[in-house]
């Protein structure tokens, strides 16, 4: 083995180490890595409960409602758990039922979210009206044709 | 024919090779770079969900692809030149840096404007922000270690550890939107799925993409070039070209 063959074989297993530690480091703090807890977790008391926290999910179809000023009540679901929210203050603008949302905030006693930021998270598609809308009508077909 | 390699290894062939190439390269990046902003501004429909403002995708998305691939080409080049002793591998590696910290900030500050309007925020603490923000700091961290140390071959030794070490960001950033929740949506284009955009709005993007890469591959031939020039300042080649007046 020549002399630079073996520094380079001495820095790839430098870095390969290092890489191994990281993967280690990421897995240890897994939890604290996390953005914002599903539902589904909250009702399992895997959130940090008691503290403030920040919930994930869709924003529950027909759940939004406008109250006084501006508050809002809506609730945020996984589709197998549902979590009430209450936000006092301006929704952004990609806030939609049926859209991803992410909620910060805290549990009140009675299980409702009070939250003190509402944040919208969309999806990767990128697409034309025309063609959101070709493929809502394809899906409505779809189901139309399957319960006949 | 034989075309021997090695001798574009060597700062004073590569200096003009270097030279002969900028031009072309600058001319393709600026035809691309009209093409793509016109395509992403005129072309290109507005989307379904956030209307025109998912137009700075067109800057955002090769920015930040442009950031994370740089890194790895200096960390290559850094390896390279503390494995082998290359002189202008190193030279490559610094002539990357400053081009590839400024995609990073590209990134960041136009997802930054992206964010308020669509989340509702300018920045968040979510994996994928975070470890985008880390990688300017490594750039920013191996430029001013570079900066710092006088003799050019101490600084190049010392800048490829931090190169070297800092490559394990990469694939943090890249999957980070899988690996955890984050608020950053994931991938719009990926090796391993079909695209999930409408065909025009990725040919737009992948316009820009290509345009990012000859402005850098440009941008940093150049700098190479001025980078040779400084540390060979002392060798005869140097000389004659000053003497011709060429510099």
């Amino acid at each position: 083995m020549k002399p630079r063959h073996k520094k380079l074989a001495v820095i790839t297993a430098g870095v390969a180490a290092l890489g191994f530690a990281a993967v280690l480091v990421l897995n240890a703090f897994q939890s604290n890595l996390v953005f914002f807890f599903s539902p589904t977790q909250v009702i399992a008391k895997e959130a940090p409960i008691g503290k403030n926290f920040r919930i994930g999910g869709l924003v529950e179809e027909g759940s939004v409602n406008r109250e006084e000023g501006t508050t809002v009540k809506f609730a945020i679901t996984d589709t197998s758990e549902t979590i009430q929210v209450v936000y006092t203050g301006i929704l952004p603008d990609l806030f939609r039922e049926g859209k991803g949302v992410v909620a910060q905030g805290k549990l009140d006693d009675n299980g409702t979210f009070v939250a003190d930021e509402v944040l919208a998270k969309h999806d990767e598609n990128y697409m034309p009206p025309e063609a959101a809308l070709a493929l809502e009508e394809a899906a409505k077909a779809q189901k139309a044709s399957l319960t006949q | 024919m034989a075309i021997n390699w090695y001798k574009y290894a060597s700062p004073a062939s590569f200096y003009t090779l270097a030279g002969k190439m900028v031009p072309f390269f600058a001319i393709i990046a600026i035809g691309l770079l009209i093409a793509g902003l016109y395509i992403g501004f005129f072309v290109a429909p507005s989307d379904f969900q956030q209307g025109e403002a998912y137009r700075i995708i067109f800057i955002h998305v090769p920015a930040a692809w442009m950031s994370m691939f740089l890194y790895v080409v200096m960390a290559f080049w850094a390896g390279i030149g503390l494995a082998f002793n290359t002189r202008l591998s190193s030279m490559m590696a610094t002539a990357i840096a400053p081009t590839g910290a400024l995609f990073t900030f590209l990134a960041l500050w136009t997802g930054s404007l992206w964010g308020k309007p669509m989340w509702g925020t300018w920045w968040v603490w979510d994996a994928r922000l975070t470890s985008e923000l880390i990688l300017l700091f490594l750039y920013i961290g191996f430029m001013s270690l570079q900066a710092a140390i006088d003799d050019p071959r101490r600084a190049d030794k010392a800048g490829a550890i931090i190169a070297l070490v800092g490559v394990i960001n990469i694939p943090i950033i890249y999957f980070s939107v899988q690996w955890w929740n984050t608020l950053h949506q994931g991938a719009s284009v990926s090796v391993t799925q079909a695209p999930t955009m409408a065909a025009t709005m990725l040919t737009g993007m992948m316009v820009m993409v290509f345009a990012s890469w000859m402005y850098s591959i440009a941008v940093i031939l150049k700098r190479v070039r001025v980078i040779i020039l400084e540390r060979e300042s002392h060798t005869t080649w140097v000389a004659e070209l000053r003497e011709k007046g060429a510099l």
